[in-house]
């Protein structure tokens, strides 16, 4: 069998602060081969985005990589991105994989034109001369659907609406055709027909450029219009990992089942939405017991003595929850 | 027919605001553009659109806390614009706002007591005692301890903190209550919550609601109409299942079709919409959404179509809209 794309082990992100330290991401393993589009989706503070922004070694004090591997196919072989030194991990930024955040305002230099923003990377990375960047800089504008590109290289960040402006921010990530692209809320702050806009255009470049995606979203809906794969978050661990199709039509896990039902469907609207008690919990300390006990309505007493590691209960979809495994027994993932 | 609880009539707020280097441009923005519609007592009329709509400027202009450029607001039969502001402020005891940010609306320095019991001693009713057991009853319908009234609003999670606003709103025992946003910086399953929250509530206490929303799903679940803006217009309204069903208005159909459903394996329906939101200063003549319609056709451009009745209580503004033709059934909106 092919080996994935990037393999993520056994991740363990810290945040020491003062008073305490913050258990952001607690064992976190998934893999996304190339190609597939991989759906990372949880509430806030379920360690969604330190988990991307640790497989790009963007992780900054007080935050701290604990543990784990963060395994890229590289041509030379597989390479573990958390042992490359700080200069080689550049290397790899924006060339290999790149990421696109939830706000491209604040991800644009609001000084810089936006030419001259998307042509300094191309100088820098792909050794282009100016003539060379700027007429790439006006083919990946056209790519993604920005309107006489040529023009609006002269243009500032402001001078753009949000949905233009996260087409530059794919613009730019996609300017070495990197292997996989990480896009952490590409379109929450747009509105839903600029989002639908921007999903398709990550879409169809996969389709051109062959990369990989992770997408990290709250929004389940998101999740199923564009992923293949889907990773369920919950207090920095994977509760529940498996096809899009078995995950939404078939959800194992209890805080999966309860996330589905507590989101109004648009079309037949029930009388009442199922509520999950209670609020997601900050993990302070080593997690000895499942992180969703508390608020669980399936709970036996051994979720609170012991943590339930995520096993497989088909191939390819995994559930890290004692009441499941016992009911439908599984193997070690 | 029973009077409508609020009534809008031709409602317009527009701004001035400077363009240009130095500002030397002087424009108006007409945020909300000649809106008329009603709601009844006990029922919730979802408002939808997307940013720059109108909707959030509609919600306070119907408060009177921007005062309408033209137009008339009715509460209960009463003109709101022509009260002086003594006479509002009694209004405003029966119509009560909650917003997006449960945070930002709290203010950080007052214990809940202080913030609960603010509004009635606002409104000078009751003594304090009286006015602290109404917090502590309130704090019990929308579920949160009574130990909490001594503790502030950075103690609580957004779920709690939007339900001590919802207290506060509570606390005049209003009839009416606009929520703007009201769940949006909200989690799911927390959402989820409020949502249920706010419904059970209007059956307890017979509220009625103006409910204002960017998600649609969201305020299909709450409202039994709603009503789609765009651009400072109401282009469609009607009974919350045909406007997600079956919408009429080219946008709606867009608006809808956009939203990512979680079926997955449901084959995706494929009407985008090219381009953005125009500017509400800049706003294109005729219908407001013709240069994105996949429809328009020359009348649309210079011709601005006017709300017509095509199903029972279901109106839209499109030339183009075809509905079943069955408006039998008696209706109260006015076009």
């Amino acid at each position: 069998m092919n080996k994935p794309l990037l393999d993520v082990r056994d991740l363990e992100v810290r945040f020491y602060l003062r008073e305490r330290t913050v258990h952001a991401v607690n064992g976190v393993s998934l893999t996304v081969d190339g190609g597939q589009v991989v759906g990372i989706v949880g509430e806030s503070g379920c360690g969604k985005s330190v988990t991307s922004l640790s497989l790009m070694r963007l992780i900054q004090k007080p935050g701290r990589i604990d543990g784990g591997q963060v395994l890229l196919q590289d041509k030379a072989g597989t390479i573990d991105l958390l042992q490359l030194s700080e200069k080689q991990v550049e290397n790899i930024r924006g060339n290999r994989i790149s990421m696109i955040f939830q706000d491209p305002m604040t991800s644009l230099n609001p000084v810089l034109t936006i030419g001259y923003q998307l042509m300094e990377p191309l100088k820098l990375h792909r050794g282009l001369s100016t003539t060379e960047a700027r007429e790439e800089a006006v083919r990946l504008l056209d790519h993604v659907g920005i309107p006489e590109p040529r023009g609006r290289l002269k243009e500032y960040a402001h001078q753009y609406s949000g949905g233009m402006r996260q087409r530059v921010m794919i613009a730019m990530a996609v300017a070495c055709s990197p292997d996989l692209l990480i896009a952490d809320e590409p379109s929450t702050s747009l509105d839903v027909t600029i989002q639908a806009q921007i999903l398709d255009l990550l879409l169809e470049l996969k389709d051109d450029l062959g990369t990989a995606i992770i997408i990290i979203t709250h929004d389940l809906g998101v999740i199923a219009e564009m992923a293949e794969k889907v990773v369920v978050m919950y207090a920095g661990t994977v509760v529940e990992s498996g096809p899009v199709g078995d995950i939404f039509n078939a959800p194992k896990h209890p805080y999966t089942q309860a996330l589905m039902t507590s989101i109004p469907p648009l079309r037949n609207a029930p009388e009442r939405l199922n509520t999950i008690e209670g609020s997601p919990p900050m993990v302070l300390a080593e997690l000895a017991h499942c992180p969703f006990e508390p608020r669980c309505t399936q709970r036996v007493e051994r979720c609170a003595a012991d943590r339930p590691p995520l096993v497989n209960l088909t191939p390819g979809h995994a559930c890290a929850c004692w009441v499941v495994q016992a009911r439908e027994g599984g193997s070690h993932a | 027919m029973p009077e409508p609880m609020l009534e809008t009539i031709d409602l317009v707020k527009s701004f001035a605001v400077r363009r240009g280097f130095f500002a030397a441009r002087k424009a108006r923005l007409t945020a909300v553009d000649r809106i008329s519609l009603t709601i009844d007592a006990g029922e919730t009329l979802g408002l939808v659109g997307e940013s720059g709509c109108g909707k959030s400027t509609l919600g306070l202009t119907v408060m009177q806390l921007y005062a309408p450029t033209s137009g008339t607001v009715r509460f209960n039969g009463e003109d709101l614009v022509e009260l002086s502001p003594l006479q509002l402020s009694r209004v405003r005891r029966k119509m009560q706002m909650i917003y997006q940010d449960p945070y930002a609306s709290l203010d950080p320095r007052m214990n809940v007591e202080e913030i609960l019991t603010e509004p009635m001693a606002i409104h000078d009713i009751g003594t304090q005692q009286e006015r602290i057991e109404e917090a502590a009853q309130l704090l019990d319908i929308v579920g949160l301890p009574t130990d909490a009234l001594g503790r502030f609003p950075n103690e609580f999670s957004g779920g709690q903190q939007q339900r001590i606003g919802l207290a506060r709103a509570l606390m005049l025992r209003p009839q009416m209550l606009i929520c703007d946003e009201p769940v949006s910086s909200l989690d799911v399953s927390v959402q989820a919550q409020i949502l249920n929250l706010l419904r059970d509530l209007q059956e307890e206490l017979n509220l009625t609601y103006l409910f204002i929303s960017h998600n649609i799903a969201v305020t299909r679940f709450m409202s039994r109409r709603i009503g789609v803006m765009y651009l400072g217009r109401l282009v469609e309204i009607g009974p919350s299942a045909s406007i997600v069903d079956t919408p009429l208005h080219p946008y709606t159909q867009a608006l809808i079709s956009a939203v990512p459903d979680p079926q997955p394996l449901e084959t995706r329906r494929n009407r985008k919409l090219s381009g953005d939101v125009p500017s509400p200063i800049d706003r294109p003549t005729g219908c407001a959404f013709h240069p994105r319609c996949s429809l328009a056709q020359e009348l649309c451009s210079h011709t601005e179509p006017q709300l017509r009745e095509l199903e029972s209580g279901h109106l839209v503004a499109c030339h183009l809209a075809k509905g079943t033709g069955d408006t039998r059934r008696p209706v109260h909106e006015t076009a």
